[in-house]
This record gives structure tokens, sequence and C-alpha cells, in this order.
């Protein structure tokens, strides 16, 4: 098996240098196999961009539709047939478990339409 | 290795395709404005303005193209850099928005449960500490990348076709923590959990799994390091499943659960969610056809594309210009790459660049002599079990599996 290489005794070995260098301030650049683990805490950005218009499906998609995802993911969206969307937002309500109660889905779906609707 | 230029002429030529994002000035600009700059990808019937973000944690310069869950695409010019794909442009892609924000790696485990003789959990310094290390080159790649040039449209994420990179992934065989555990008779399939979470807590985790034949094959691998550097928090810390010639559905993120089932998987996320037509390598259907029956996707296909000429590019006619680009086979290695300049009536080769293995990218570069005018490139990717890229594109509900050969148009000048 050539895929692989055992690089565990050098990665040990260099583990150990890498540990005693640390011990003295000194950050080894440049090698591979210095490789030290540390927790990461990040922040992630958010977005605040809302679903255009004050229509009733406006509404609705800005309080169901961003509970899980960004806006942006919609506008990304090309220009779909209005039976897409309403797979699309029957998807998010079945599937994935939006709270998007029974009589908001034609209404979103309708709102999805006017601003991405293939004509 | 003459195949790519020093870094001089590379600067030269970067600043070049950066005209339009202002050149190299935009390094005294803050990070702000570089936020504001955006790219366009061609996408048939559009939108294909997207936002340039350097905004999110261990990242560089992406293509914005979900904020939340992060979706991220790496800028094309990146893949004519080399064959391995820098870590901070290496592409993201989440599913649901409650992702750990915090990560301890002597604290996050690995939990191996199920149909094994006994449960064992691991951290990343227990993986280091009792197994063997192993290393491998490998392609990464979304299954829907390239899903924004399905035609007709699709809904999903509109990549371009950045949701793909290679790395060196460093880690344990899955293989090893599995017998390690002891898998019992009558395992049928591994399931893979990572620690991403829903929004709405009734939604179903994302959970992927492989047979429990592939699981063992010695190939799979727990990996913690990529290209020589931890994985960034959104790739994955501390570890991440890594499945080569797979579709990255299933390199499981911060790897959490590994169950051994004895019985296959039926959940959301191995069907319906990501499912092809059952007719590999093609994943190929009618739009509105009925009756179609669907699989879990799994190998990839083979692929190539130019890296240093855009489409409309300008080149010099009746003189060598160098061209160049990147290949991967899928599932296997890379056999041949060639070009046509006549529609695909007939093909060239062009010279392969280093093998970093079967797996990996595998760089490619010729040069042609055109004639004056508009001229359409085309390129081609030969698999070692004698795949080919098809001539016509493929189409399939959920954008997956695109690998038609790409073409490049030139204007020689």
């Amino acid at each position: 098996m050539t895929l692989f290489r055992n690089r565990k005794t050098q990665r040990h070995h260099l583990l150990g240098l890498a540990l005693g260098v640390i011990g003295l301030a000194i950050i080894p650049m440049g090698s591979a196999s210095a490789l030290t683990l540390k927790t990461q805490t990040v922040e992630l950005p958010t977005s605040t961009r809302v679903f255009p218009g004050d229509s009733a499906g406006a509404k609705a998609a800005n309080t169901y539709c961003l509970m899980c995802h960004s806006a942006g993911m919609v506008m990304n969206q090309p220009d779909l047939p209005k039976a897409t969307w309403l797979v699309e937002v029957n998807k998010m309500k079945n599937a994935f478990k939006a709270p998007i109660p029974d009589d908001q889905v034609s209404v979103i779906a309708d709102y999805l339409d006017s601003i991405k609707g293939k004509k | 290795m003459t195949l790519y230029p020093t870094d001089d002429d590379r600067r030269t030529r970067r600043q070049f395709l950066q005209t339009a994002a202002t050149g190299l000035g935009l390094l005294a600009l803050s990070r702000q404005a570089l936020a504001a700059q955006t790219i366009e990808l061609p996408l048939p019937g559009g939108p294909d303005t997207r936002r340039l973000t350097t905004a999110f944690p261990g990242k560089g310069q992406m293509i914005l193209q979900r904020t939340r869950p992060p979706l991220l695409e790496t800028p094309w010019s990146v893949y004519d850099k080399g064959v391995f794909t820098p870590v901070d442009e290496f592409y993201v892609r989440w599913h649901w928005a409650d992702i750990p924000t915090t990560m301890d790696p002597h604290t996050h485990k690995v939990r191996i449960s199920g149909h094994v003789d006994k449960t064992l959990e691991f951290t990343v310094f227990d993986l280091m500490k009792n197994f063997k290390h192993v290393e491998l080159a490998a392609v990464n790649q979304c299954s829907g990348n390239s899903r924004g040039y399905f035609q007709p449209r699709v809904p999903g994420g509109e990549w371009s076709n950045g949701a793909m990179g290679n790395a060196r992934w460093v880690g344990v065989r899955l293989k090893d923590v599995l017998d390690a555990a002891g898998v019992k008779p009558g395992a049928v399939q591994v399931q893979f959990e990572g620690s991403e979470r829903p929004v709405v807590p009734t939604a179903p985790n994302l959970k992927k799994s492989l047979s429990v034949d592939h699981a063992r094959d010695g190939e799979v691998m727990i990996a913690w390091e990529m290209n020589g550097q931890a994985l960034p928090l959104l790739n994955g810390f501390p570890f991440r499943l890594v499945v080569p010639g797979w579709y990255a559905t299933y390199w499981t993120k911060m790897l959490q659960h590994i169950r051994v089932l004895d019985h296959e998987d039926t959940n959301f996320w191995m069907h319906p969610a990501y499912t092809i037509p059952d007719n590999w390598p093609q994943a190929n259907m009618t739009p509105g056809e009925k009756d179609v029956k669907f699989v879990p996707i799994n190998r990839m296909v083979p692929r190539s594309f130019v890296t240093n000429l855009a489409n409309g590019a300008k080149v010099g006619a009746g003189r060598p210009e160098l061209v160049r680009g990147i290949a991967f086979g899928g599932d296997t290695g890379v056999k041949s790459v060639d070009i046509s300049l006549d529609g695909g009536k007939t093909w060239t080769p062009t010279q392969l660049g280093r093998d970093y293995g079967k797996y990996s990218f595998r760089q490619w570069s010729t040069h042609v002599k055109l004639p004056k005018g508009e001229q359409t490139l085309l390129v081609r990717c030969t698999n070692s079990d004698g795949l080919q890229q098809p001539m016509t594109p493929n189409w399939n509900p959920g954008g997956f599996m695109r690998n038609v050969v790409e073409s490049t148009q030139l204007i020689a000048v």
C-alpha cells in the first residue's frame, strides 16, 4: 500500500520537539509536522437582510424562513416555477420541520413566486 | 517544476485577473471595503452577482453563497495557484445553523457505538496516541458543485465550480478505530453524525452512512490535519471523516458519532436527500420524468478544468499559448487529460503534472496555437478505469454530479 505513509515515529519526535520549543515561547515556522491543536472559538457573521416588501407573504417569509437560514439563500436562487417554490416550502415544513402554519404555505410560495417566479 | 509560474509571474497575472477588484491596491483597504466587493458567476439566467467576503473565521476572501448556515465558495483563481487548495480558501458548506462556535479538542469526543463489542470514545489526542497515522491526498467535492449551471435550473446552493478542494489529509484509518471497538458479525452500515444541529429541534440531524465494507476498506480516515494545518472550525475542527473518491456529503465534519448498524440506514439524509437517478456515472434523467429510481449519491466521476484562462480571455494568435489546469479522476486516478479545438472531433493529450495519488487533483498543461478569431477550447479527463467526461451535461432535480466536458471561449488576436 503506497498511498499511505506511516508518520507516527516522525511526528512523535517532532511533536516532542515542538512542545519543547513552545515552552521557550518560540513558534516553529514552516514545519507541517509541528501541528498543535488548540481550542477554536469563533464568531460567525450574521445577516440583517430581510425579504423585501411588507406584504403578508414577505412577513411570513421573514418569520419562518429566517429562523433557519439567511435571506441570501433565497435571493441567490434563480427564477423558478411556482410549483417548484411550493415543493420547496413544503420541504421546509415537512422534512425540515419549519413551524409554518398550514395556511401560510401557499402565502409564502406565492410571495417567492412574486419575487423569484419563472414566468 | 516548470508547469507553474514563479511568484512574480503569478502576482502579475493575478493582478491582471483582479483588475475589476482594483488589483493590489485593495490590500490597503479595510475589511469592510473588501467585503463590499462582488464577483460575477456566469450562471444561466442569473442571478450571478455574489459578494466576496473576508468575514468568516479562518477563511480568506470567499464567495458568499449564504451567510447562515455558511456556504462559502472558493474563488476560481485559487485553483491556478497549485495542486493543493489553501486551507483558508477551501470551500465551506453547512446544513444546519446551530454550529458549535467553541471547539475544545481536549473535550470533544467521537463515540463509536451500536453493533460493536464495546463502546469507545476518543478525543483527537486519543486518536493520535492510539492509532497509526496516515496521510492521503484527496479531493473533497460537494455533491452539488456546479449546480448553478444546471438547465433547467434547480433549487439549492447555486454554486459555480468552486465547491471543491484538494488537500493532504492526516489522521487515522477508520478501520483501525472500528477494529478497536470490534465490529460484530451482521453489521451492515456505519453511520456518521457531526456536532451541527438544526435550529428546530425536531428537524433531522445530518447523518450519513457507508457500507461496513467501505468503512473498513483502510482508505476512509478520520483526519485532524489538512495541508499541514489544523482544520478550521468551519471545515470540521477537530476532525472530520475523509472518504476518498466519494462526494463530500459523506465527509462528516466535527465527527461526533460513529454508529455501527445491523440494518440499512433509511434516515432522511440518505433517502430522499442526496439521491441520484440509478444510472451512475450519468446520474441523468429528463426533467419531469416519472418513475425514476433514486439511490444515494456515491462515487465521484472525472472532471477537468482550465485554470489559467477565463472565458473570453484574449490570447495571442498563431503562436504557442500556455493552457493549464486541474483534473481529477473521481473514484480513481487520472489517466489522461485531452483538449480539443474542433468541438470534440479530435483530441490532443496534455502533459500531466506530478501524481499525488489517485484521489488528488492532477495538474495538466499544454501549449495551443490558435488561428485568429473566437475559438472554443474543450478539456476532457479520462480516468484510470477508462471513464471519460461526457460531451452533454446531465440533469437531475438535486443538481448533483455535474461533470460535462468544460468549454472555454478564447479570443485569439
